[in-house]
Parts: C-alpha cells; sequence; structure tokens
C-alpha cells in the first residue's frame, strides 16, 4: 500500500519579481516501509516536496495523498491535526523546543495529542532506550551535544508511533560519526518496526542508505532508482 | 485537555523567565503600576472619606428625620415629637448604633460687645458624643453634662468674635413658634475647637430641655439623627427607619441630604476607575513590547510546535498564558507593596503645609489613605482584562506563522 501519493504537484515561490519553480509537475508514490531519499542539490525542490508530503506548504496544484487523507483538500487546522497523529519530523537544525528537558521534547507530540502522563513516561523511556539515551531525560537541549538533540528529535519523532517520518537534511549540522550513528539509527526503526522514512539530502553518504533514491533538480524528478543500501563511510 | 494545558502552562512558565533581566523590568513596571494605582486610589478614597465623615459630623448623622415641611422652613414650628413606639425600637437595634434627638433652630448670641447668628443646638450630650457630633475638643472650661444643662459651649473663633471668654454670660435669642422672641441669658461653661474652625463660628450648644422650654417646645424637637457607622451602605438599612417611622415623618439619607458629598463619592470612584486605566495605558506599551519580542526571538520555536502539530489556537494560548503569569507575579508584587506602603501609612500623612487650602474643602491637615479591597480587585481586574487584551495581537500572530518559513529564519 502506498504511504504517500503524489499527482502533478506544482509550487512556485515570487522572491521580488522572480519566479522561482519549486515543484513542476511532480507525481510518485512512497510504499510504506520505504526508505527513501529525496536527493539534488540546493534548490532542486526536496525539502518543498517534502514540505508538501508533510502538509506544511500547499501546492499551487495537484493532489497529493498521505494514508487514506487528501491533504490539498484540508484546512490549516485539519492539516496540522494530520501532522500531529501521523508523521514525525526531523529537521536540519533547531529541533528541539529549549525550554523542554530531552523527556520532555520527546513527550511534547505525546502531550499535545493528550496521552496521559503515565502512557508518557513509558513511553520516552522506551524511545530514550531506543536511540541510546537512557539517563538524558532530564538534560536540556543546550545541555547536549549535537548529535544527542538529534536523536532526541528522532525519539520524538517516532514516540507517538507514527507511519511516516520526515527527515530534512537531518545530518547537515552533525560530524560524520553522529551522522553515521544517526542514519544506523533510521535503518534499524526502518526495518524493525516497518516505519516508512522519506529523507531529503544533498549527503552522498546518506544517499547510500537509502533503498530507493529520488533525485531532483530544478523542482522535477530525474531519476528514480532502487539501490541496495550500503552503510555510511566514515 | 488537561494534558494540552498542561504543557502550554509549562512552556508559558518557562518561556518567561529565558530572558530575566527583561522579565524583572516587566515584572517591575506591573507592579510599580499596580502599586501607583491601589496607593492612589487609598490616597483618594481617604481625602473623599474625610470629606464626607466631615460632612456627616456636621449634617449630622447618616440619615435624619425631619418634620415633613421641615426642609422647607426650618424653624420650631415644624417641629417633631421624640420617638416612640416602633420608631423608638428601631432606633435602639442594630444596625443603628447611635442616635441623637436634638432642637436646632437660628438663633442670635450676643456678648457685652458684640452679636452674631448662629445655629443654635439643643441636644443631650451624651447621646450627641456617640453620635460623633459633639465638638471635637473642648480646649476650656468643659462639655455639657445633661440635657438640663443650662450653659453654652461656643467655638473658640466665636468667643474670639464676641470678644468674651470662659465663665462670661451671654444672651441667645430666637423665634418661638408664635413667632414670638424668645430669648435668655446663659454662661459660657466651655470652649471647643473644632477640625473645621469655619463651624466654630456657626453652632453653640446647650442642653436640649433648656431651649425646649425657652421656646416653648414641650419635648418636640428639630431633628432626630442616626447613624450606623457605614455611610457607603446607608440606602441598604435606612428604608428600615422609613417603615418604623410611618408616612407622617421625612426620613432622608445623608445622600439626600447632602448632595454634593453624595456626588464626592461617585466622582471619587469613577477617578479611582480612570487613573487606573490611565495607568495602565501607560504601562502596557511596555508589556505589548515584551511580547513582541518574545515572539520575534522564538519565531523559529513557534515553528517547529506549529511544524509538530500544535494547534495554533494553543500557540495563541500560550502566549497568552505567558502574559497572564507575568500579570499576575506583577500583581502579587504590586498589592503586596501597596498594602505595606498603606499599613505604614495608617496613622496618616500631615500635610499642614498645605492645610488652609485643605480646610477649605472640608479636610484635616492629616490624611489618612483608605485601603479598600474592592480597590485592589478593581486594580487586578483593569490590569488582567487591559493586559490580555493589549497581549491579543502579539500572540494572534504568533499563531499565523507560517512554519516553513518560520523554521527557515536565522
Amino acid at each position: 500500500m502506498s504511504a504517500i501519493i503524489c499527482r502533478e504537484l506544482c509550487k512556485t515561490f515570487h522572491q521580488g519579481d522572480q519566479v522561482i519553480t519549486g515543484l513542476d509537475h511532480v507525481s510518485l508514490e512512497i510504499n510504506e516501509g520505504s526508505f527513501t531519499c529525496l536527493a539534488g542539490p540546493s534548490g532542486s525542490g526536496k525539502t518543498t516536496l517534502l514540505n508538501a508530503m508533510g502538509g506544511l506548504d500547499t501546492p499551487d496544484s495537484g493532489e497529493i495523498r498521505v494514508g487514506d487523507m487528501q491533504l490539498d483538500q484540508m484546512s490549516r487546522g485539519q492539516l496540522a491535526d494530520m501532522r500531529l497523529h501521523n508523521i514525525g519530523f526531523v529537521f536540519q537544525a533547531y529541533n528541539l523546543i529549549p525550554v523542554l528537558s530531552a523527556r520532555e521534547n520527546i513527550e511534547f507530540v505525546m502531550q499535545v495529542q493528550g496521552v496521559g502522563r503515565k502512557q508518557r513516561l513509558q513511553r520516552s523511556a522506551e524511545v530514550l532506550a531506543e536511540v541510546g539515551l537512557s539517563g538524558m531525560e532530564d538534560r536540556l537541549p543546550a545541555q547536549m551535544s549535537g548529535g544527542q538533540q538529534q536523536r532526541v528529535a528522532v525519539a520524538r519523532a517516532i514516540a507517538s508511533k507514527p507511519k511516516l517520518v520526515l527527515a530534512d537534511e537531518p545530518t547537515a549540522n552533525l560530524d560524520s560519526k553522529s551522522a553515521a550513528e544517526l542514519m544506523a539509527l533510521f535503518e534499524g526503526l526502518n526495518t524493525q518496526r516497518g516505519i516508512t522514512f522519506v529523507i531529503a539530502t544533498h549527503d552522498a553518504r546518506v544517499m547510500a542508505y537509502a533503498r530507493r533514491l529520488i533525485s531532483m533538480r530544478d523542482g522535477r524528478i530525474i531519476a528514480d532508482e532502487q539501490q541496495q543500501p550500503r552503510a555510511m563511510v566514515l | 485537555m488537561n494534558t494540552r494545558l498542561a504543557i502550554v502552562a509549562t512552556l508559558a512558565w518557562r518561556n518567561l523567565w529565558r530572558n530575566y533581566r527583561r522579565t524583572a523590568i516587566m515584572l517591575l513596571t506591573i507592579a510599580l503600576g499596580v502599586w501607583a494605582m491601589i496607593f492612589m486610589s487609598a490616597l483618594m478614597r481617604g481625602m473623599v472619606d474625610e470629606i464626607v465623615r466631615n460632612g456627616l459630623q456636621t449634617l449630622p448623622g447618616e440619615v435624619q428625620i425631619h418634620h415633613l415641611d421641615y426642609r422647607r422652613d426650618p424653624s420650631v414650628v415644624n417641629s417633631i415629637a421624640m420617638p416612640s413606639g416602633e420608631l423608638l425600637e428601631a432606633l435602639n437595634r442594630p444596625p443603628v448604633t447611635a442616635w441623637s434627638a436634638r432642637v436646632r433652630v437660628p438663633a442670635i448670641v450676643s456678648s457685652e460687645r458684640d452679636s452674631r447668628g448662629v445655629t443654635l443646638l439643643g441636644v443631650a450630650p451624651g447621646d450627641e458624643s456617640k453620635l460623633g457630633s459633639a465638638p471635637d475638643k473642648i480646649v476650656q472650661g468643659r462639655w455639657l453634662t445633661s440635657p438640663d444643662d443650662k450653659g453654652v459651649v461656643m467655638g473658640a473663633s466665636l468667643v474670639r468674635r464676641l470678644e468674651t471668654s470662659l465663665g462670661k454670660r451671654i444672651v441667645i435669642m430666637s423665634q418661638d413658634p408664635n413667632n414670638e422672641v424668645a430669648d435668655r441669658g446663659a454662661r459660657i461653661v466651655g470652649i471647643y475647637k473644632a477640625r473645621l474652625p469655619g463651624t466654630e463660628d456657626i453652632f453653640v450648644y446647650t442642653g436640649r430641655t433648656v431651649i425646649q422650654k425657652m421656646l416653648s417646645l414641650g419635648s418636640s424637637v428639630s431633628e432626630i439623627a442616626l447613624t450606623a457607622d457605614s455611610y457607603r451602605t446607608v440606602h441598604s438599612w435606612y428604608p428600615g427607619i422609613v417603615s418604623a417611622a410611618g408616612g407622617e415623618l421625612e426620613v432622608l439619607p445623608w445622600t439626600e441630604l447632602d448632595t454634593f458629598l453624595s456626588a464626592m463619592l461617585g466622582v471619587q470612584d469613577g477617578f479611582a476607575l480612570v487613573f487606573m486605566v490611565v495607568v495602565f495605558l501607560a504601562l502596557s506599551f511596555g508589556l505589548v513590547n515584551t511580547l513582541v519580542m518574545a515572539v520575534f526571538e522564538r519565531v523559529r520555536e513557534i515553528g517547529l510546535m506549529l511544524a509538530l502539530g500544535m494547534n495554533p489556537g494553543l500557540v495563541m494560548g500560550q502566549i497568552l498564558l505567558e502574559s497572564l503569569y507575568l500579570l499576575l507575579v506583577g500583581l502579587g508584587v504590586g498589592n503586596i507593596a501597596a498594602y505595606a506602603t498603606l499599613k505604614w501609612l495608617e496613622d496618616g500623612i500631615d500635610i499642614s503645609g498645605v492645610a488652609q487650602g485643605m480646610e477649605m474643602m472640608n479636610m484635616s491637615s492629616t490624611l489618612y489613605p483608605a485601603l479598600q479591597a474592592r480597590d485592589m480587585w478593581m486594580s487586578t481586574a483593569v490590569v488582567i482584562c487591559l493586559g490580555l487584551a493589549a497581549s491579543l495581537l502579539p500572540a494572534w500572530r504568533a499563531s499565523r506563522l507560517d512554519p516553513v518559513a518560520a523554521l527557515a529564519k536565522n
């Protein structure tokens, strides 16, 4: 079954007098449980496509479905609700809320969902252990390294058991070792839990982990390849 | 819903303290504004309280009972009987704390040197003292001892004008119900000084029975003045006196007897509210600026929360709650500071430097601030309502941020 279906997505941006094409008639389907990378240089449209998939940005035209939900027909509030209950996000930077501890950041989405305290505590402990950060529950983001912060962000993204995790340049601000650890974590969650991952990146080492590599340029898909994932070379 | 409120409350409280210095400055500003609101209200209330109380002392009483025609023609013709029956019972039970039946007539007082027009009061001195309308301070001689006391007690200023002194005799002259001149000699047994020197020239006291005999009134009196020591709540209890008095007597509260005094109270309440609103409007600019800066500095964080699926309404609620916390802490500090200041000043503020001017306003040279809970509640309501109103725009703008654009900000 398809986790995401995009049909003829178009999106343009205006910068002064300039019109920039973000997406140019992009169509694709992403299966459940897949590990997909959207690859391309800056300005290729990969982040725009990722944002559209996540309901963060509304395309000018086209159709987009996540599961059985048609995103292009949803209101702002409905999109927020859809993101809350269905999608986990990992951003390039500034992933965590500075005034909340690691545990509280992980619990944030669950708390907004309305999950009870006992359940949240249990789940946050589980995912912290899963990402290898047991014992760091009460640390604030400022007290953690970049890699640790990204791990907490991943923990938050999976804590509410979403079907889909969207990551935008998750390793961009990490050193090689942290990046490799993060990608190994993604891979493990994908293979063991069946979570669908879509990662936008221009880092070839990250692309190596993907089983499906979609290359983009100037808002169009120029290549869509299945590949054997390889471990990141440090 | 509780878990959502809990996270919003946690974020609001912790975000408040992210910039200690800015929060501290804003708290100080709010506290100072609240302190000023309460302090000035208490000061104004104290001033008006004193004006009203002095006025009631002169009136006297919070309620007065007269003949139906007395106010139109305040002569001895329109006298009333001493209270009895139901009226007497009503006067002798709560909430009434004191009452005095008095004869009050215009008269001429003459010494061997001069004559003056005065208001002659025939009183029962014990009742008059309980009512609070006895002279403030006897500086020479004594106060009257009984309703039969034949002596007179006069103001120091009047004694000076008449060029007489304690122990000397004066002649009192007035008009009886038959329009005949009635007069008698009396000895000055006491000289008083009043808080309001002007009253020293007006009121001359003697025993009630003495005047009743002089004017052939029998046991009739001009008025009955009563008090329950709560001039602000007179309208809640005086109808009971009206019904006890029956339809043959006129019973009026002080608000109708002295409409100027009544207007003073209304002006004071209105002025206090206006003052509070003006003070808060001035400090609301600081509050709005603080929130705008707080939102500006947290654009990416707000974008993150929106991206993660937080409802825009919750984002707005978080900013408003942050503002509410700021207001509540400021209110707490301001209220405590105001209470402490007013407690420290409860013995009064000496303003004798401008005492002459204050006398014209029926006030003494010591100002007693009067703190009332309603002033604290009113300042709280003004601060919270206007504060949240001022916070609406920055909170709304935060909720309308585009997550993608917000996350992209440096």
